[in-house]
């Protein structure tokens, strides 16, 4: 199967130039942290990334998680694996020092989270799940709830689940029915959840559920429901689990991809009902999952990244490997050496970094939002969206290409292409689709403040093409003209959709997934012409990159700018149009 | 007990070797560097004799330009206690690293120096034994196990013929072979914990060496390119073609 490289180059690229970590760390007054530090840890990373959990990811597809009454036992090697992640203390990374975390910043967790979901995105769902829970409980668990979970959450010794679908609240979360009731300080849950990830397995002594539950007065609606702490075992005196509570995995489903992920329907209340902790207070449930959620959907996001990186790599490795057609001289021509392979490799790669860029870019904000710039804030909220929604979107196509590079064998499930092009498929379905990301960035997002948050990152565009345009180089001066023109494109795209929404109800709907992919091609376009511009100076010094990495950043900006930036007028004339005609047919007629 | 390793910064393993066009050297331009994997062995024994109680401290040494402190702060970050860079332009051949570490080790006095049997960029597979000669220390080389009982240390040996075990007075020089133990990941916590360790910086006119050319670097060239294979037809032909072609039979 396919072997896995840390792409320790780019990341430190990204880290250091592009988002200048030291500055931002100087600024945010984390004296301990630097670019040295941070290439130190995600180097290491890399070490048990592709050591030992890569070599795992293709046992996991094959070897899925079971369920036998009410237990789920996940892949061979996983449990082994996670001690491992766990003893080394990578669990601890962001978490807050007064829980036995690292405090690192979120950008640097994000940079080694890459690496955890290229080389097994199955199994690092799991860590990523207790950091969503983990994330919760800082923001609006009591005190209480915070010295009896966090710790053991923080360092690994247990993990988190969400558990927010049910058959009939997937989109709509307003919908939930599970049943909270009141049983003296604390609550007795019943109800169904499905499609929890990593809802039950044995790797751990425990497992903290977070469950989205009604009281009985409560009101209809997202007013009315509550989030609540489910722990798998209860705790005794000392703070160790001990009975077993009213909760269960009824179930596991058969699924497309991710297969080493154990998906769960959960039944809770079979029983007694399963006890449970009001975390925060009543009735604030879905409000206080929105706090969350811009780093659980900048998460996801960050693993269309991943998987398209892992398909990239195996695909360069096989262009070289498959010879078709012949030289003059008889000699046998690798693949890669034919043009449309070449343009794959190149889209990917191109992709790959644009990806690299926003995420880390997007990632760095929540630090600086976290210290309270708010500009960084809104900025965050903005970009949100566009991580979760065009890099998983883009992942399908990055992937799907990667199949492509294979041909025949890609289609063949034992090359392993297969497995990154089905396990990529489900990135735009959680967390919210890409249909409620598209509705987040144009309603949320834009029409709610204006257009003021899009047009200060317009404006930070326009400044990068000045600089391109008043370059010295000619390659720049180019890629600042073509993405003059793109933004130029998005400006009409926006200022079209700010000037009509209001009156025109069914525009926002119709319009909102180009509008999505539209911003998406231009941030990432913009990200990497920027990154040229950082490559084009240090050119010009004594850098630890060289020449070649710099020159590769330089064309691989100039691809994108050729290959994707002009996706960005495409989506502009489709706003434009306003797709007059999505409901043109009565539903008899579709 | 002290124990002192040497580590080398050398070209990482993964990496594919390129020479330079006008065959002065191997490229290392921008290349990926790492700790020599048998060096990493060699402080994995030591730090786990210091878990087990058995050492106290661990020290680690490496000589080169500044870039190597990298691989001290790496192996600090598994495990070891403080790091001593001896700064030097270039990386010193075999007998001028065994000479500086002679002085290391004669300032530092420990028990035990654990060391790589070979560093994987050079393969020369000859510092630990210099430096024994230099100290007239006894040494048990390309060691797969190690035990230190009541002032001795037993040293497994992989040689040609199978295992031999010696016994070597202390203080003694062990070189490691890739058998003797697989080196533990750094932990989080210790990466950060290695940052504020110790790192002493030394040249080598501190340490009163002076570094003479010993051996001078002629030509490096790639090894010739594999060709690519034949299919044969029958048993006769292969032979045919081993015997008469090959000339291996
Ligand atoms: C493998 C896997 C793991 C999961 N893990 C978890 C987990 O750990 N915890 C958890 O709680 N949930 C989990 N989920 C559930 C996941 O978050 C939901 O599947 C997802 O939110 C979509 O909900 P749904 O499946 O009900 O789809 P629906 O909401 O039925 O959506 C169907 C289609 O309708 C569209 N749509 C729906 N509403 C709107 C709207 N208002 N406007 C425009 N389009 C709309 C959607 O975009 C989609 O295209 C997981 C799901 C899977 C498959």
């Amino acid at each position: 199967m396919s072997t896995y490289n840390p792409p320790l180059q780019d990341a430190s690229f990204v880290l250091d130039q592009l988002i200048g970590l030291d500055q931002m760390c100087n600024d945010l007054k984390l004296d301990e942290v630097n670019s040295e530090l941070a290439s130190v840890i995600v180097e290491e990373a890399g070490k048990l990334a592709s050591e030992v959990l890569a070599p795992l990811n293709s046992v996991g597809d094959q070897n899925g998680a079971t369920v036998s009454e009410g237990a789920v036992t996940e892949t061979q090697g996983f449990s082994d694996a996670y001690q491992q992640f766990v003893e080394n203390g990578w669990a601890t990374l962001t978490g807050p020092e007064e829980f036995g975390g690292q405090a690192l910043p979120n950008v640097l967790g994000t940079a080694v989270n890459e690496l955890w979901h290229s080389s097994n995105m199955a199994f690092a769902l799991c860590p990523m799940l207790s950091q969503g829970a983990v994330e919760a409980l800082i923001a609006h668990g009591s005190d209480e709830l915070k010295a009896q979970y966090l710790p053991q959450l923080i360092s690994g010794e247990w993990t988190g689940t969400m558990n927010l679908t049910e058959p009939n609240a997937g989109s709509d979360l307003a919908a939930v029915s599970a049943k909270a009731v009141p049983d003296g300080e604390q609550f007795r849950i019943s109800g169904q959840k499905i499609f929890i990830t990593w809802g039950d397995h044995q790797m751990t002594s425990n497992i903290v559920h977070l469950v989205l539950a009604r009281l009985p007065d409560a009101p209809a609606g997202v007013k009315g429901i509550s989030l609540f702490i489910v722990p798998k075992y209860l705790l005794d005196e000392q703070g160790q689990p001990a009975a077993q509570n009213d909760v269960s995995c009824v179930s596991l489903e058969h699924k497309m991809g991710i297969h080493g992920s154990p998906t769960c329907v959960m039944s809770f209340g079979d029983n007694e009902g399963a006890i449970g902790y009001l975390v925060g207070e009543a009735n604030k449930g879905l409000s206080y999952m929105f706090t969350m959620m811009n780093h659980a959907r900048q998460s996801v996001g960050l693993q269309g990244l991943s998987i398209s990186e892992r398909a990239y790599q195996q695909a360069v490795q096989y262009s070289q490997e498959r010879f078709q057609g012949s030289n003059r001289d008889g000699s046998k021509i690798a693949i890669i050496n034919h043009p449309d392979v070449r343009r794959m490799l190149m889209a990917m790669k191109a992709g790959n970094e644009a990806m690299r860029a926003l995420a880390y870019s997007a990632a760095a904000d929540i630090d600086r939002a976290h210290h309270g710039d708010a500009a960084s804030r809104s900025r965050v909220e903005l970009y949100t969206p566009i991580v979760k929604g065009w890099m998983t979107e883009l992942a399908q196509e990055l992937t799907s290409l990667n199949v492509q590079v294979h041909g025949g064998m890609g289609f063949i499930e034992e090359t392993g292409a297969a497995q990154h092009y089905r396990d990529a498929r489900i990135l735009p379905i959680y967390e919210g689709t890409t249909g409620i990301q598209a509705l987040d960035l144009i309603g949320r997002k834009t029409l709610f403040d204006n257009g003021t948050a899009l047009k200060h990152l317009q404006q930070e565009i326009q400044a990068s093409v000045d600089t391109l345009r008043n370059s010295e180089s000619e390659s720049l001066q180019q890629l600042g003209r073509k993405l003059e023109t793109a933004l130029k494109q998005a400006c009409n795209a926006g200022d079209w959709i700010l000037d009509n929404a209001a009156q025109d109800k069914e525009l926002m709907g119709n319009v909102s997934f180009d509008n999505l992919m539209m911003m998406g091609y231009l941030t990432g376009g913009w990200l990497l012409a920027k990154s040229a511009i950082q490559a084009e100076q240090l050119k010009q010094t004594d850098n630890a990159y060289g020449a070649p990495f710099l020159n590769a950043k330089i064309s691989t900006a100039q691809f994108f700018a050729d290959h994707y930036l002009p996706r960005v007028g495409q989506h502009s004339e489709t706003i434009l149009t306003g797709l007059r005609h999505t409901f043109a047919l009565d539903i008899d007629l579709l | 007990m002290k124990i002192l390793v040497t580590v080398k910064r050398v070209i990482d393993y993964n990496v594919k070797v390129r020479v330079k066009s006008d065959n002065t050297d191997v490229d290392l331009a921008n290349v990926k560097m790492a700790l020599n994997p048998f060096c990493e062995i060699a402080v994995e024994e030591a730090v786990r004799l210091k878990e087990a109680g058995v050492a106290t401290e661990v020290v680690v040494v490496s000589i080169g330009p500044k870039a190597c402190q990298e691989q001290i702060r790496t192996a600090l970050a598994l495990g070891a206690d403080r790091g001593i860079q001896i700064e030097t332009d270039s990386m010193p051949e075999s007998l001028n690293a065994a000479k500086l570490l002679a002085k290391v080790i004669a300032e530092e006095q420990p028990e035990l120096i654990v060391m790589g049997k070979q560093a994987i960029d050079s393969d020369n597979n000859q510092t630990g034994q210099m430096l024994a000669a230099l100290l007239d220390m006894p040494q048990g080389t390309f060691a797969s196990e190690l035990k230190l009982e009541s002032g001795k240390a037993q040293v497994t040996r992989e040689v040609d013929g199978g295992l031999q075990t010696v016994e070597l007075n202390l203080p003694a020089i062990v070189t490691t072979d890739l058998r003797l133990n697989e080196p533990r990941y750094a932990s989080l916590p210790n990466i950060m914990k290695a940052k504020r360790k110790p790192l002493a910086v030394k040249t080598p006119a501190d340490l009163g060496v002076e570094l003479k050319e010993h051996s001078k670097l002629i030509q490096v060239t790639p090894p010739a390119e594999r060709q690519a294979g034949i299919k044969v037809a029958s048993v006769d032909e292969l032979v045919e073609k081993l015997k008469n072609e090959a000339k291996v039979i």
